[in-house]
C-alpha cells in the first residue's frame, strides 16, 4: 500500500515501532507502567502494539516529554494529585489519582462523554481524542501525562451549531448504527483527513484500522471519509 | 375515514425512500447519551467480585476489607456461602464507591474461598463430555432415509462446525439506578424498555425488596448494541439497584470488557457429520446428520436440520452438551447461522462432487424450499447478476495454478420476523406539531426513523414536524426488540394510531371543507378532498380547529399490515493465499427481501452491517476456552477479533421490492442477512482451494491444515 513516509501518521496508521518504545529514564517505569497496571490495564495494553500491527495507534502513550511526574523527578500518588488539563481550549483543574486515564477523567470527572469506553486497552478506538492535533486513544493515556497538551474531544470538534463536516458525512452516509463507536471514528477520521487531505479508498482502510465497529458500518464510513475530505478542503480554502 | 392500509406505491411520499436516520446527528456528534454516559449527582460506581473458577462451591466470603476501604459506600452479596458457581466470571459480591478506581480496588479486596469442582469448558462432543452433561434434543426421521440413500447415484459425507462466539456489544451490559423514596429509576442499555420494570420488580422481590413495576421508571434513549443479549435486568442490574438502595445514592455499574466477553452472551456451537445422497442431475434424495453443540449451563442450541432444503428422506440427531461457560443468549438469528453453515456446506460439497455449478444445484432443488422457492429463484438470479457469477465461477479448485486462488460461494437463508405486540399513541397538537410515543427502543436499526416516516406518511406532514418518543417505559408498552419483530410492531401500530388521530382531525375539519370526513385525505401538508388539492386546508390551519385540546389516536400492532417469512441469497468472492492461509473477502453480495420497506436507507444499513458481522464470524470470531483452567483466553478485543474497515472487501446490497414484495406488508429484517455469510464464505474458500475447511472461523491455521490434506488441483 503506498504511504507517504514523510507525513505524520494518523490514528491507526501502521506502527513504525519508534514512538511506542519510550520507557526511558529511572522514573518512567514507575509513573507509567505501574499506574496503568494499577488501573487494571494489563501490561498487554502497551505490548499489544507489537502483536497487532496496523490496529494500534502509533503512540499508545504520550512522548516522554509529557511524562509530568517522571520529569518532575518525584513519585506521585497513589492518592489524588492536582492535575490541569487543557481541553477544547479551556483549562480544567482536577484532583485525580495518578492512575486515572484521560478517558476516565473526561467521562467521570468532566461529564464529557462523547469519547466512549469500550475495550479500555487501546484496541478499538472508541475513546479517540486529539492531542496536539493527532489522534490518541484516551483509554491508554493517563490524565497526568496529558497535562500541558492541547486536548480536543468530539465536544470541541463540533461547532456550537450544526455538525462538523465529518459528522455530517457520517450522517449522510448512514455510517452509524448503534452509534457507540461513532464519535471515536469521527475523531479518528477527522484527524486522518487533516493529515491526508486527499484520502483514497485503499489508504483510508489502512489508516482507520485502529477503530472497530460491531454493527458493521464500515461501508458508510469509507464513503463518509471521502465525502468529508472534499467538503473540509472546501471549508479550508 | 382515512384508510389505514398501506398506501399504494404511487401514493407514498416517504415510505420506501432512502431517509437519513433522525437521530444520526446526535450520534455522530457525540451528543447522544447512552446508559454508560449517565452521570448523576453524587453518583457512585459499582464493581463486582467474580469467580475465577468455572465450577466451584463458595466456601467463604469475606467483605470486611472491602467495606473498610476509602470511598466505599455499600457492599452487597449476590451469591452466598455454599452456593455453586457454574462459570468463570459469575458475580458474587458487588461494591459501590465514590470513584471508579476505588470501586475497582474494593472489588479486588473481597476475599472469597472456593472448593473447586470438575468443569467442562471446551467445545466437546457428547462422548468426551459424558452422559451426565449431554442430552439428546432431537431424533427425527422423515420419509425413508435408507431408501433415499439407495436411490442416490452419489453420496457424500462431511464434517462441519461453528464454535461458540459472543456478542461483544460495544456498550457493555449495565445500568445506572437511583431511588427516590419508593420509586426507582433505571437507565438501562436494553432491547426491552417496556418489559424491564417487571424484570426489576421480580428480581428485587427475590432479594427481599418489594417494589411494584409501576414504580420503576426505565430509560434507554440510546443503546450501544445488543444483538439479542440485552433483554433482562440481569444479576448486575438487581445488584446495582440494591447498592443504590443501601447507599442512598445513584450507582452506575457497567461490565468491564473482559467480564462482558466472559458472561454477557454466547452463541451455542454446532458441529457434526452430514451425509447426503443425490441423483446425477443434482436432485437430493437423502440426508443424515448427527450433530452436537455446546451451550453453557443450560445446554441450549439446536440441530434442527436440514436448513432451507427439506431433503425428503432425512435422519436427524442432535445432542446438546452442557458446559461451564457464561450462559447462552440469543445471538442475532438464533441458531440459523450455525444451521446454515453446516447445511449449505454439505449441499455445496455435493454440488462439487457432482461437478455442478451450485447455482444450478440449488435451483434444481428449490422445490424443497417450500413456499419461498420463487423468492429464492429470483434472488439467486439477482445475486448472480450482481456477483457476475457466470463469468467468474469455476469448478472447485480450478482457479489456475497461482499462489492466490479466487473462489465463489453462496448460501440461502430464511427468517420469520412477524411483528411484536406494540401500542402506539399519536398526538396532534393544535399548533400542528405531532408526537408519536411508544415504549420501544432503537438498537441502531433505525426504529425512530421508521416511526417518524410512518407518522409523516399517514398525516401527510414533513418529517421534522413529528417528535418521536421512545426509549422510556412511561410511553405505551411496546414489545422487546428481538427476532426482527420491531419494524412491524412499531410501524403497524403507528400506522393505526396515526390513522385514528387523523380521523379525529378530519371530523373537525370536514365542515369547513364542505365535504364528509370520509371523502378527505391528508397529503403533502394539507387536508384535502380526495384527489382534489384545490379543495384543501393547510395542515396547521386544520389543526388550529382543534381549539385548546390536543387529540390522541391509539393503535396496536395490526396483523393485516404485516407478514412473516423472508428468503435471502448471499454470494461471496474470496481470495485465499495458499502459502499463508489468509482468506481475504473480495466481494460479498447480499440480496434480501423483507416485504414492504419503510426506510430503504436504514434497511440497507442493516444488511451491510449483517454482512460485516457475518464476515467477522466467518473469519475471526471464536470464544476460546482453556480446559485446564476453565477460563476464557480471549476476553478482550485484541484476541477476540472483530473485522476492521480493511477486512471486509466490497459489499453489495440489493433489496427486493415492488410487486410480490411490497404487498406482503412489513416484515422484520435484523436477523436474516446475518445468517448466510459464514456459509457463503466457507463455500467460496472451498471453491478457491479445492478442499473444505470444515470449521469456522476460517483462520490461516485451519486453511493451511485443510490444504495439507488435499485440494489445490
Amino acid at each position: 500500500m503506498p504511504h507517504d513516509e514523510d507525513k505524520p501518521r494518523p490514528a491507526g496508521a501502521e506502527n513504525d515501532g519508534e514512538s511506542r518504545h519510550k520507557e526511558n529514564g529511572p522514573h518512567a517505569d514507575l509513573s507509567r507502567r505501574k499506574f496503568i497496571r494499577g488501573a487494571g490495564l494489563a501490561g498487554a495494553a502497551i505490548s499489544a502494539g507489537t502483536l497487532l500491527g496496523d490496529r494500534v495507534l502509533e503512540a499508545a502513550t504520550l512522548p516522554k516529554s509529557a511524562d509530568a511526574a517522571a520529569d518532575a523527578g518525584g513519585v506521585v500518588g497513589p492518592g489524588e494529585v492536582p492535575i490541569t488539563l487543557k481541553i477544547n481550549g479551556k483549562e480544567h483543574q482536577l484532583n485525580l489519582e495518578p492512575r486515572v486515564t484521560l478517558l476516565d477523567a473526561l467521562r467521570n470527572h468532566l461529564d464529557m462523554t462523547g469519547a466512549k469506553k469500550v475495550c479500555d486497552r487501546g484496541t478499538c478506538g472508541a475513546c479517540t481524542v486529539h492531542i496536539d492535533g493527532r489522534a490518541f486513544y484516551s483509554c491508554s493515556t493517563l490524565a497526568i501525562d496529558a497535562q500541558g497538551r492541547d486536548i480536543t474531544t468530539i465536544e470541541g470538534l463540533e461547532p456550537a451549531e450544526g455538525l462538523h463536516p465529518m459528522s455530517r458525512a457520517f450522517w449522510d452516509n448512514d455510517a452509524q448504527q448503534c452509534g457507540f463507536c461513532t464519535p471515536g471514528f469521527v475523531m479518528a477520521c477527522a484527524a486522518y483527513v487533516d493529515h491526508e487531505p486527499n484520502p483514497t479508498y485503499e489508504g483510508l482502510q489502512k489508516a482507520l484500522g485502529g477503530n472497530l465497529c460491531r454493527c458493521g458500518t464500515y461501508m458508510g464510513i469509507r464513503q463518509a471519509v471521502l465525502d468529508a475530505a472534499k467538503s473540509m478542503k472546501g471549508g479550508r480554502a | 375515514m382515512a384508510d389505514y392500509h398501506w398506501p399504494p406505491a404511487n401514493h407514498r411520499e416517504f415510505i420506501g425512500q432512502r431517509i437519513k436516520r433522525i437521530d444520526g446527528p446526535f450520534k455522530s456528534s457525540g451528543r447522544a447519551k447512552y446508559t454508560y454516559d449517565v452521570n448523576r449527582p453524587g453518583m457512585l460506581w459499582g464493581k463486582m467480585a467474580t469467580s475465577p473458577y468455572a465450577h466451584a462451591k463458595i466456601r467463604k466470603i469475606d467483605t470486611s476489607a472491602a467495606e473498610g476501604m476509602p470511598g466505599v459506600k455499600a457492599v452487597v452479596s449476590i451469591m452466598k456461602e455454599g452456593d455453586e458457581v457454574l462459570w468463570a466470571g459469575q458475580e458474587i459480591v458487588a461494591v459501590a464507591a465514590d470513584t471508579e478506581e476505588r470501586a475497582e480496588s474494593a472489588a479486588e479486596a473481597v476475599k472469597i474461598d472456593y472448593d473447586p469442582l470438575p468443569h467442562l469448558v471446551s467445545d466437546s462432543d457428547p462422548q468426551t463430555a459424558g452422559g451426565d452433561r449431554s442430552k439428546q434434543t432431537e431424533q427425527r426421521v422423515d420419509g425413508n432415509p435408507g431408501q433415499g440413500f439407495s436411490q442416490a447415484d452419489v453420496t457424500n459425507e462431511g464434517h462441519y462446525g461453528v464454535p461458540v462466539i459472543t456478542h461483544c456489544c460495544l456498550e457493555t451490559h449495565g445500568q445506572a439506578t437511583e431511588w427516590d423514596g419508593d420509586n426507582l429509576t433505571v437507565w438501562s442499555t436494553t432491547q426491552n424498555v417496556s418489559g424491564m420494570a417487571g424484570e426489576y420488580s421480580s428480581g428485587l422481590k427475590e432479594k427481599g425488596i418489594e417494589i411494584p413495576a409501576a414504580n420503576i421508571h426505565v430509560i434507554s434513549n440510546y443503546m450501544g448494541g445488543g444483538f439479542g443479549s440485552k433483554f433482562e435486568a440481569d444479576t448486575w442490574g438487581i445488584a446495582c439497584a440494591m447498592l443504590s438502595k443501601k447507599s442512598g445514592r445513584a450507582v452506575k455499574m457497567m461490565l468491564e470488557r473482559d467480564h462482558e466477553l466472559m458472561v454477557a452472551g454466547a452463541r451455542p456451537s454446532l458441529h457434526g457429520r452430514i451425509r447426503l445422497g443425490a441423483k446425477k442431475d443434482g436432485t437430493l434424495t437423502a440426508w443424515e446428520s448427527e450433530t452436537y453443540g455446546t451451550g453453557g449451563p443450560t445446554a441450549e442450541g439446536t440441530g434442527h436440520l436440514p436448513y432451507i432444503l427439506a431433503v425428503p428422506n432425512a435422519s436427524v440427531k442432535h445432542t446438546a452438551v452442557m458446559t461451564n461457560i457464561g450462559p447462552i443468549r440469543a445471538w442475532r438469528a438464533p441458531n440459523h447461522p450455525q444451521m446454515a453453515l453446516v447445511s449449505m456446506s454439505a449441499f455445496e460439497d455435493m454440488a462439487a462432487k457432482l461437478n455442478m455449478d451450485p447455482v444450478e444445484f440449488f435451483k434444481k432443488n428449490l422445490s424443497l424450499a417450500g413456499d419461498r422457492g420463487k423468492t429464492y429463484a429470483e434472488e439467486l438470479d439477482k445475486a448472480s447478476e450482481l456477483m457476475e457469477w457466470k463469468r467468474k465461477w469455476h469448478p472447485r479448485g480450478k482457479d489456475g495454478t497461482g499462489v492466490v486462488r479466487h473462489g465463489l460461494g453462496l448460501s440461502m437463508h430464511t427468517w420469520g420476523g412477524r411483528g411484536n405486540r406494540s401500542n402506539c399513541e399519536v398526538t396532534i397538537h393544535p399548533d400542528g406539531s405531532v408526537e408519536t410515543s411508544l415504549g420501544s427502543q432503537d438498537l441502531g436499526t433505525g426504529t425512530r426513523t421508521v416511526i417518524n416516516i410512518v407518522t409523516s406518511e399517514t398525516l401527510g406532514i414533513p418529517l421534522d414536524m413529528v417528535k418521536v418518543n421512545i426509549g422510556d417505559n412511561k410511553y405505551p408498552p411496546a414489545g422487546a426488540s428481538g427476532g426482527s419483530t420491531t419494524v412491524s410492531g412499531v410501524s403497524t401500530s403507528t400506522r393505526r394510531a396515526a390513522t385514528d388521530a387523523l380521523n379525529q382531525l378530519l371530523d373537525k375539519v370536514a365542515p369547513s371543507l364542505g365535504a364528509p370526513a370520509d371523502n378527505l385525505e391528508a397529503w403533502k401538508g394539507k387536508i384535502q378532498v380526495k384527489g382534489n388539492p384545490a379543495k384543501s386546508i393547510p395542515w396547521k390551519q386544520a389543526c388550529a380547529k382543534l381549539g385548546a385540546t390536543s387529540i390522541t389516536g391509539k393503535g396496536v400492532t395490526s396483523p393485516d399490515l404485516m407478514s412473516s417469512g423472508v428468503g435471502g441469497v448471499q454470494m461471496s468472492e474470496v481470495a485465499v493465499d495458499s502459502e499463508t492461509g489468509v482468506v481475504r473477502i473480495v466481494k460479498h453480495v447480499s440480496v434480501q427481501d423483507c416485504g414492504l420497506i419503510i426506510d430503504l436507507k436504514t434497511a440497507e444499513s442493516q444488511v451491510y452491517g449483517a454482512a460485516i458481522m457475518g464476515i467477522t464470524y466467518a473469519l475471526f470470531e471464536e470464544k476460546i476456552m482453556d480446559q485446564p483452567t476453565g477460563r476464557c483466553l480471549n476476553p478482550n478485543m485484541e484476541f477476540y477479533k472483530l473485522a476492521g474497515i480493511g477486512d471486509i472487501g466490497d459489499i453489495v446490497v440489493h433489496m427486493m421490492t415492488g410487486p410480490g414484495y411490497d404487498d406482503r406488508g412489513t416484515i422484520g429484517l435484523g436477523e436474516p442477512p446475518v445468517i448466510s455469510p459464514g456459509a457463503a464464505i466457507s463455500n467460496a474458500v472451498a471453491n478457491a482451494i479445492g478442499v473444505r475447511v470444515p470449521e469456522l472461523p476460517l483462520t490461516p491455521e485451519r486453511v493451511l491444515t485443510a490444504l495439507g490434506k488435499g485440494g489445490m488441483a
